[in-house]
């Protein structure tokens, strides 16, 4: 069964189309990357999906339920999880407070403190549990709204360039990460420009191109397609 | 039972300055030295010091909707006026026997409540936020001060109360409490001292716990970052708007206890000056935090109103001047810079012995 279906996903501003009629469908258990050149309506379409956006027409299908409509929030506690592009953390509460408050809908006293405590070990954080959550470095930021995200146990985990500003090892470990999230069933939608990543991590590619669905397949489809190369991987090598 | 000892544990948490052995101590030493204040004092001071302690409630209120909320209201004195002018309206009709004056207390903030719930409606649930709030707050508190500025006439009555234009409402009755024999009549001095005060403990206590619970941390969520918040799968506009009612709430008691206190209230406490002056209290001690903001309040009102009787026309530009350093040397308010530097003073010297 199709997790999320995109149905001709309009979504201009003013005169500038940002995504034309997009059609997309994400299965059930999949790693699913979103490739594309800037303005090519990635982070648009991820704010459709979330209702930070209401689209000029088209619908948007989770779980077989149409939720053009609902708030974000509604959308989040039907199984929508999101990490920004730009870290979105409590900057000024502590790592723990952060992680508390992403667990505290979910758990209550001694199991939350459990639960507090098991995810920061998760993270890697457990050292810098008292720190303030904007004194971290950028990598450890990302882990922790990552962390956050997966927290509230999502259907579906939306990561718009999780290893932005990461290290190639960094890199690799959110990688793994991320499959780990998967085999326990979490289907995943991430946009990304580190191909390394994209070739680690995903089952199926969608490229996105003038807010247009461009061309989709494997990885290994879509490096060999030179279409792609053309209006964007071509431009990485030249 | 163990829900019970978790609920009083929220007394202490992330969110409020003051934890442990130590600051409870000096908490009680300061319970001890307030309770017996007014047997080393005269009535009148004791009723001066009422009228401090009436002001730190709207103080709060802003504390919880700025401070914590991040959300600045401008216009908390149109709920102070609302619920000052409710009590008058409500006691003047029906009186203040068999207890009333309590249950005017009472209706009065709500009716504050209910216009804040309503208000609150609007602009939170049309995403109304930032500047913006601060002017719609605004507008409205000069609205109602206009409008009740221009009620001279005797054709500007509600029952057998008249509301006076810009001189006011006033002789209606003070708080009174019924006792078997003869009610107890709290007038400004050492009755009003007592019930303001425990008022004052049990409403800053309660929102020690609130701050420190689930509630709290979402609260300053939406704060830090509201679109993480909403994408955590909460509803930042119900948060906001239940927390602007509580304030509201809190602006309210300040309200019907100055017209309680000084058995008057006129338009002009929902003005320019008026609405201006519980931002630099707050701005002043510490927003984000409930101990400096009572701290601060109560410091600023005593220094303004020293200032006043000296050197009358200056006290308010003295005013704007402390609002400026404050914000230039310590931003985040006097108050609790103190106190996190004296913190940190202490957790060296603790750590020097061991």
């Amino acid at each position: 069964m199709s997790l999320l279906e995109l149905r001709k996903l309009n979504k201009h501003f003013g005169g500038l189309h940002v995504t034309n009629a997009v059609d997309l469908t994400l299965e059930a258990g999949e790693i699913h990357c979103l490739i594309g050149p800037n303005g090519a309506g990635k982070s648009t379409l991820f704010r459709l999906i979330l209702g930070e956006h209401h689209p000029g027409s088209g619908d948007v299908l989770f779980a077989g339920e149409n939720i053009t409509a609902l708030k974000s929030f509604a959308r989040i506690r039907r199984g929508l999880s999101v990490k920004f592009q730009v870290p979105g953390v409590f900057k000024g509460l502590s790592v723990r407070q952060n992680v508390e408050i992403a667990l505290q809908s979910r758990h209550r006293g001694r199991e939350l403190e459990a639960e507090i405590d098991r995810l920061l070990v998760f993270l890697g954080l457990e050292s810098e549990h008292a720190q303030t959550a904007g004194n971290l470095s950028h990598g450890q930021k990302q882990w922790l709204e990552i962390g956050m995200a997966i927290s509230l146990k999502p259907s579906l985990l939306l990561l718009d360039e999780p290893t932005a500003g990461m290290s190639p090892e960094e890199t690799h470990m959110t990688g793994e990460m991320v499959k780990r999230l998967n085999a326990d069933g979490m289907t995943v939608l991430a946009i990304e420009h580190d191909m390394a990543f994209v070739r680690q991590v995903a089952q199926r590619v969608t490229v996105l191109h003038l807010g247009q669905v461009f061309a989709q397949g494997s990885i290994d489809e879509i490096v060999a397609d030179e279409r792609v190369a053309a209006i964007y991987l071509g431009q990485a090598h030249a | 039972m163990s829900g019970f000892v978790s609920f009083f544990r929220r007394l202490e948490g992330p969110q409020t300055v003051g934890r442990g052995p130590a600051f409870w101590s000096l908490f009680a030493v300061v319970m001890m030295i307030a309770v017996a204040y007014p047997l080393f004092s005269d009535g009148y001071t004791v009723g001066n010091t009422v009228y401090f302690f009436v002001w730190v409630f709207i103080a709060l209120s802003l504390c919880l909707i700025w401070g914590y909320g991040g959300s600045l209201s401008f216009g908390q004195t149109a709920f102070f006026g609302i619920a000052g002018y409710g009590y008058g309206v409500l006691t003047l009709n029906f009186g203040s026997a068999y207890g009333f004056t309590l249950v005017a207390l009472v209706a009065a903030v709500a009716i504050a409540a209910l216009f804040a719930a309503l208000l609150g409606y609007f602009m939170f649930f049309g995403r109304i936020a930032g500047v913006f709030l601060g002017i719609v707050t605004l507008a409205v508190t000069l609205m109602l001060e206009r409008f009740m500025a221009q009620t001279a006439g005797p054709e500007w009555h509600i029952g057998s109360a008249r509301l006076n234009g810009f001189n006011g409402m006033s002789a209606m009755p003070p708080l009174t409490i019924p006792w078997p024999g003869e009610p107890i009549v709290l007038f400004a001095d050492v009755g009003l001292y007592y019930f303001v005060l425990g008022l004052l403990v049990f409403v800053y206590l309660a929102l020690r716990i609130l701050m420190n619970s689930s509630f709290g941390n979402v609260i300053v969520a939406i704060r830090e970052n509201p679109e993480r918040a909403e994408m955590l799968g909460y509803d930042v506009r119900k948060y906001q708007l239940i927390t602007f009612v509580i304030g509201a709430v809190l602006a309210g008691i300040s309200g019907v206890l100055y017209t309680a206190w000084g058995q008057y209230i006129t338009p002009s406490s929902m003005g320019m000056t008026a609405a201006a002056l519980p931002l630099i209290w707050v701005a002043v001690g510490g927003r984000s935090d409930l101990t400096s903001t009572v701290v601060g309040t109560l410091v600023v009102l005593a220094a303004f109103q020293a200032l006043t009787i000296y050197g009358s026309q200056y006290a308010l530009v003295f005013m704007g001047v402390l609002l400026v350093l404050t914000v230039l040397i310590a931003p985040n308010g006097l108050v609790l810079g103190t106190m996190n530097w004296l913190g940190r003073l202490a957790a060296r010297i603790t750590q020097r012995a061991g």
